[in-house]
């Protein structure tokens, strides 16, 4: 199944804006993790809601609120603009912002769940041999929770590829710019003549995804049989 | 010296303590679940700070709240054995041994090669500990406790969560740590079997208060603390030297009071061991009779006779010797035998009664760890 060179642009597009926004958001969602398994505190059902907000919302309207805070003449947007001469819309990194906001409950969800499922014993045990905080964090909580990572991770990962509505919506759809897998789907059934375009790049897409699903499950089982369990 | 004295509410429960523990040795916590000893021991441990006291350990001071004084638990230097291990799972043992190794600081006095070998972990430091039996899981948790290079060693309920056999297996290796580490330990338990076979010194506690503290043999010896409506048997502890092997397989002990003979110990001649024997496995008679089948018949004096509130039980305090037995007997015995203070009786004791898994070294018998 040969690509034309503007579909593989989109492949690689898309590649690239969902591992750029599941890094950016994998320390802030491993924080939130921690906050909503380890803390207490007045509102944190609010943080919590606000929290799994994407997963719920329709992705147009999280492409809308984006576009009203992170625009070029919105707020944020127009700050970014004119401090650091970054502009978010029309681009890939608006692309990235929207798919690793979109995804990040994903995120947060394996990793707070892992890391409610490690032993504070261990921890207490660790701290007792003469480790700092920091230090058994490192040591004891971040491997334990590391299939629950490796999880969120692909995951985010696997639904990026699929992202469609906040991107279009944030960014629109610009070929090799801003137009993912998904966009270009969208774009060849636009087109006429163009259905054979259409079914490979939505083979590619299933492809991707169920490679996306078997490696987390793999990965996952790999892990946890790292921290022998 | 430690040196503890805490106080501290949680909710209905007060906790109002305070002992001390020599510098070396091994010192129990003992009582029944809920009389404060958890709360205890996580306050040593810092995991839980008390209301007000203090910690002190030797010159250190773990927690003073007059002086404002608390200590964070990974600077306290206590090498912590819990019940359940609490190994690392996604460590080996040998990577869960070397864990407060790596981070102790200063001179390492103790070597890991010397645990190894004492604790004979040798042959699991590449498993896993998921692969590990309980008592096997225990003796790593407790060269890992040590090789952190502790001030003391904390050990909370460490064999309670096994069976018979493992605890067995466990508790040599506890009496040579409390002999050759030369570091206090802490040893909290409810069950008086493992206090009187590792113990030096005890702290009973009861209802968040201390009962009674001190020598082991004195604290066993009060009859107050094991009225017969208790949980725990009354008994004593006799320290003993092994005498002679004999025939019919029964070994000949001589202690402060005289001889035993109990069914045969595997200990060579002379060595020094503990001995509990139990207020109901003590009879008393008036006259030296040689006609029955006990082995045992030793001459006492009676000390102090408690009638319990039963109408039923007395425990009879004898001096056997130097050595403090006690008898458990009816109130009838009592009054058909004219026991009081100073009655001269003889001690009627089964050797087939004295346990010898009971037996235990005494305390302070082997060269030192750190040598």
């Amino acid at each position: 199944m040969p690509l034309s060179p503007v579909e593989l642009e989109a492949l690689l597009l898309s590649l690239r804006i969902s591992g750029v926004a599941v890094l950016f958001s994998l320390p802030p969602a491993l924080l939130c993790a921690f906050v909503l398994a380890r803390t207490a505190f007045p509102g944190k059902v609010l943080v919590d809601g606000l929290v799994h907000l994407p997963l719920v919302l329709p992705p147009v309207v999280m492409g809308y609120l984006l576009l009203i805070t992170l625009g070029t003449r919105a707020p944020i947007g127009g700050w970014l603009l004119d401090t650091f001469g970054i502009r978010l819309v029309f681009s890939w990194t608006g692309a990235a912002v929207a798919a690793g906001i979109v995804t990040f409950p994903f995120q947060v969800r394996a990793m707070r769940l892992s890391l409610e499922a490690v032993d504070p014993g261990l921890e207490a045990a660790a701290r007792s041999l003469g480790a700092t905080r920091a230090d058994v964090f490192a040591s004891v909580t971040l491997p334990l929770m590391s299939p629950g990572i490796v999880a969120g991770v692909i995951t985010a990962f696997a639904a990026s590829l699929g992202e469609f509505g906040a991107i279009i919506t944030f960014v629109s759809n610009v070929p090799g710019e801003t137009q993912t897998l998904p966009l270009a789907i969208y774009s060849a059934i636009q087109t006429p003549g163009n259905e054979a375009a259409a079914a490979r790049l939505a083979a590619l897409s299933i492809g991707l995804a169920l490679a996306g699903l078997l490696s987390a499950e793999v990965a996952g089982r790999q892990a946890r049989r790292l921290i022998g369990r | 010296m430690l040196d503890v004295a805490l106080r501290t509410r949680r909710g209905a429960f007060v906790l109002d303590v305070s002992f001390t523990g020599p510098s070396a040795g091994l010192t129990a916590l003992f009582g029944p679940s809920g009389c404060g000893k958890s709360s205890i021991v996580e306050a040593i441990a810092g995991l839980l700070p008390p209301d007000e006291g203090h910690i002190r350990l030797g010159a250190a001071t773990l927690f003073d709240s007059a002086r404002g004084i608390d200590l964070p638990l990974h600077r306290r230097g206590i090498g912590y054995v819990f019940q359940d291990a609490r190994l690392f799972p996604h460590m080996s043992v040998r990577a869960n041994l070397l864990y407060g190794f790596r981070r102790a600081g200063g001179e390492r006095r103790i070597g890991f090669d010397h645990v190894v070998e004492l604790l004979g972990v040798g042959a699991l430091l590449q498993r896993r500990p998921a692969n590990l039996s309980g008592g096997e899981r225990q003796r790593v948790a407790l060269g890992r406790a040590l090789l952190a290079q502790p001030r003391l060693l904390l050990m909370d309920e460490p064999l309670a969560a096994l069976d018979a056999g493992r605890k067995a297996e466990i508790m040599p290796y506890i009496e040579l740590l409390r002999d050759d580490a030369g570091i206090p330990i802490v040893y909290v338990s409810h069950a008086l079997d493992e206090v009187v076979r590792l113990a030096d010194t005890v702290v009973v506690l009861a209802e968040g208060r201390v009962a009674a503290a001190g020598d082991i043999t004195a604290v066993l010896a009060r009859l107050d603390l094991f009225p017969p409506d208790s949980a725990y048997e009354a008994g004593a502890l006799v320290a003993a030297r092994v005498a002679g092997h004999e025939a019919f397989a029964l070994t000949r002990l001589a202690f402060d009071g005289g001889e035993l003979l109990v069914p045969r110990l595997d200990r060579p001649i002379g060595a020094g061991l503990r001995l509990r024997i139990r207020a109901r496995d003590v009879m008393l008679a008036l006259a030296p009779h040689s006609d029955i089948s006990a082995l045992n018949v030793l001459p006492a004096v009676v000390e102090d006779v408690r009638i319990a509130g039963d109408g039923c039980h007395a425990d009879v305090r004898i001096a056997v010797g130097r050595a403090r037995l006690v008898s458990r007997i009816t109130q009838r015995s009592v009054e058909r035998l004219g026991l009081v203070g100073g009655a001269q009786v003889f001690a009627v004791i089964k050797s087939v009664a004295i346990d010898g898994r009971s037996a235990g070294p005494p305390p302070h018998a082997g060269e030192t760890l750190t040598d």
